[in-house]
């Protein structure tokens, strides 16, 4: 009996598996699909830094985006503070598998640097988001699974695990609560290479914007293990400004400010 | 076709500036995004060497104090921008070192397939770390900081034409300017300050003032590629060493007339930096090639501290050899560098540049650090070792030296 009883199990445990990646992989492509055609948009950011003495920095960045079809976004990030730094622009082509393209503009010397794109776990301007965390969402980039459903924060939330897919990654994997009715994750847990909970990501204040696309207005990134968080208060949105590759080119990355 | 849309549309656009001031005060009222912005640093600095100087009119310790401001404006959708960066810096004892420049006094005007950048700007080309052979638009400003990376405004008209297959620039270079170097009470110099006063130069009148220089580049793939050419009076003069009717020496730079042709390569590959910039360098009297070339590989993130350290090694070459007006002819660079990238931003860049035939040692430690969020620390060693009597680091035997700026930036 017994022996049947595992044989069964058996039997059905890759079927359970396939069909839990399955469901995963369909709630992540509804996501993906429910975010397309905004075409590109522009915010401004403000960034606070909070250590576990409470002690604040703040950081300001003008960010924009462009949507590519079947690539990965292009974006520019443009600094205005802390005021040293006041001017230097970050250009990235990011994609779903390959490395990405990224070019730092160093406003004093006038340089435009070609950086590697290696540097996907390190912190992004000694803040609590890494630079993986802040690419462009790509499908392509993890494999996922479906886990169970769950109520967080009063909202009606798949639980969908993410394996990286893409190199050097900081982690083995995160564990996303997505919004059943608007497709939007509520909250993401991310494990270390150890498997530890490193971070949790939460968001909040979304926004509706052209009738369609969900933006949250404010992204608190808490680390585990320092005590530290970082905050990302997203301000004036704007879709369809009429964008194009060219204004996410060398030349325009050189008089960015 | 292009030509003709481009001026027209420059024609249409131009008449805008002429309502400019009446325009500003509006839109400043109307809507502050379109205000006049104003930022910089202001800051102040220490030079303290180690050993006695040379010459007797020389000192151990300079104070000085620099402020450099922007003035920026754009309007047009971002279309049109207006810069203004007058610098000045006022030091102790070296006459030489207290000087003022416009950085950039500019007006650019964008378009979909070109771009059209006019007054006085600053241009970088290149990829190396060590050294910046192919950056030949603009005149150094030595006196400034040693290490080359500060320069003079240069006047300029450069037009980018801008398609799939990469940026093509144009440029017309009015107005020659000299190198600065250190003056009579000022350190890092021949034992006999260079005279600018008695310049020399291969042309006179227009053509000495006169530069011209085009440059291709484009992004293609892991390869970021340059290819430049300039014609004009060199900013890199050679230097004669002459006698006055009383016996007096005179250090007498000369500026020759020079075609030179660039390349720069880098390959960005993984956490590698392949980087190749190399000169060919022709005037009257002979013909310069010259390469930096090297590598750069960096370990990211290492134990998740968010440490970073790179490592950096360059050759540099220059066919004049022991007669190249450069201390960098047949020479080793090995660096590191190391990026905290906490909250402060601190960075250390040692390297240490070794002469291969003199074993003479140049070494330089480069870190910055910010505090309160608007100050930064920047300290700099810079240590001579080792040069034997025939080298040109031979006059810089006494000049270690450290340099500590504190700047608040607006």
């Amino acid at each position: 009996m017994n022996k049947i009883m595992i044989g069964l199990l058996l039997c059905l445990a890759p079927v359970v598996v396939w069909s839990d990646a399955q469901k995963g992989l369909e709630i992540m492509q509804e996501v993906d699909r429910r975010d397309l055609g905004w075409q590109d948009m522009v915010a401004e950011l403000k960034m606070v830094l909070k250590n576990k003495n409470g002690d604040e920095h703040t950081r300001r960045l003008r960010i924009k985006t462009l949507e590519m079809k079947n690539d990965g976004d292009k974006s520019l990030s443009i600094f205005d503070s802390p005021r040293d730094v006041k001017g230097t622009a970050f250009l990235s082509f990011t994609h779903a598998l390959e490395a990405d393209e990224q070019w730092l503009y160093l406003p004093a010397l006038k340089r435009v640097k070609r950086i590697s794109s290696s540097n996907k776990s390190g912190p992004f301007l000694g803040s609590e988001f890494s630079f993986e965390d802040l690419t462009s969402f790509e499908l392509k980039k993890y494999q996922y699974n479906y886990l169970r459903d769950e109520v967080v924060n009063g909202v009606d939330c798949f639980v969908i695990e993410s394996y990286p897919q893409y190199e050097y990654s900081g982690y083995t994997r995160t564990q996303a609560w997505i919004d059943k009715q608007r497709y939007i994750p509520i909250k993401i847990d991310y494990y270390d290479r150890k498997d530890a909970l490193l971070k949790t990501q939460t968001f909040s204040d979304y926004q509706q914007y052209l009738g369609q696309y969900w933006r949250a207005g404010t992204v608190l990134m808490s680390n585990h293990l320092t005590g530290k968080s970082t905050a990302l208060l997203w301000e004036k949105y704007t879709f369809r400004n009429g964008l194009t590759a060219r204004n996410f080119d060398k030349n325009t990355l050189k008089r960015s400010r | 076709m292009m030509l003709w849309g481009f001026i027209k549309y420059l024609l249409l656009r131009l008449k805008i500036p002429l309502f400019l001031h009446v325009l500003f005060m509006f839109n400043a009222l109307l809507h502050p995004a379109y205000a006049w912005e104003v930022s910089g640093y202001v800051g102040i600095e220490d030079l303290a060497f180690i050993n006695k100087p040379i010459v007797p009119q020389q000192h151990m310790n300079y104070v000085s104090g620099v402020i450099e401001a922007e003035l920026y404006h754009e309007w047009d959708n971002g279309n049109q921008i207006f810069a203004f960066v007058p610098f000045m810096r006022v030091s102790q004892y070296d006459s030489n070192r207290t000087h003022f420049d416009i950085r950039e006094l500019t007006w650019l005007i964008v378009s979909d397939a070109w771009e059209l950048r006019l007054g006085i700007r600053k241009e970088f080309w290149g990829v190396t770390e060590s050294n910046h052979l192919v950056d030949i638009i603009n005149q150094r400003d030595t006196v400034e900081n040693s290490d080359g990376e500060d320069k003079l405004g240069q006047p300029m008209l450069n037009f980018a034409w801008i398609q799939d297959w990469g940026t093509l620039d144009a440029f017309i270079l009015p107005g020659f300017r000299k190198r600065t170097f250190a003056g009579e009470e000022g350190r890092l110099r021949f034992p006999v300050p260079v005279d600018n006063s008695e310049a020399r130069f291969d042309k006179s009148g227009f053509a000495r003032q006169v530069a011209y220089a085009l440059r291709w580049s484009h992004s293609i793939g892991d390869w970021d590629l340059g290819v430049s050419h300039f014609y004009g009076t060199s900013r890199d003069p050679i230097f004669k060493v002459e006698q006055a009717a009383n016996g007096a020496v005179k250090v007498i730079p000369h500026y020759q007339n020079i075609n030179q042709t660039g390349l720069d390569v880098q390959a960005t590959i993984d956490s590698w930096l392949w980087k190749l910039e190399a000169i060919v360098r022709v005037s009257n009297i002979d013909t310069t090639f010259a390469s930096t070339a090297g590598f750069e590989y960096t370990f990211y993130n290492i134990a998740d501290s968010g440490l970073d350290i790179g490592l950096l090694t360059e050759y540099l070459f220059d066919s004049r050899g022991r007669h190249a007006p450069t201390l960098f002819q047949d020479d080793f660079f090995a660096g590191m560098r190391f990026a905290l990238n906490d909250v402060q931003d601190t960075q250390i860049l040692m390297g240490v540049m070794i002469d291969r035939t003199t074993q003479a040692q140049f070494y330089n430690v480069e870190a910055s650090r910010r505090f309160f969020d608007s100050f930064k620390l920047e300290v700099e060693a810079r240590f001579f070792n080792g040069a034997p009597r025939y080298d040109l680091a031979y006059f810089l035997r006494q000049d270690s030296h450290f340099r500590i700026e504190l700047s608040y930036h607006f």
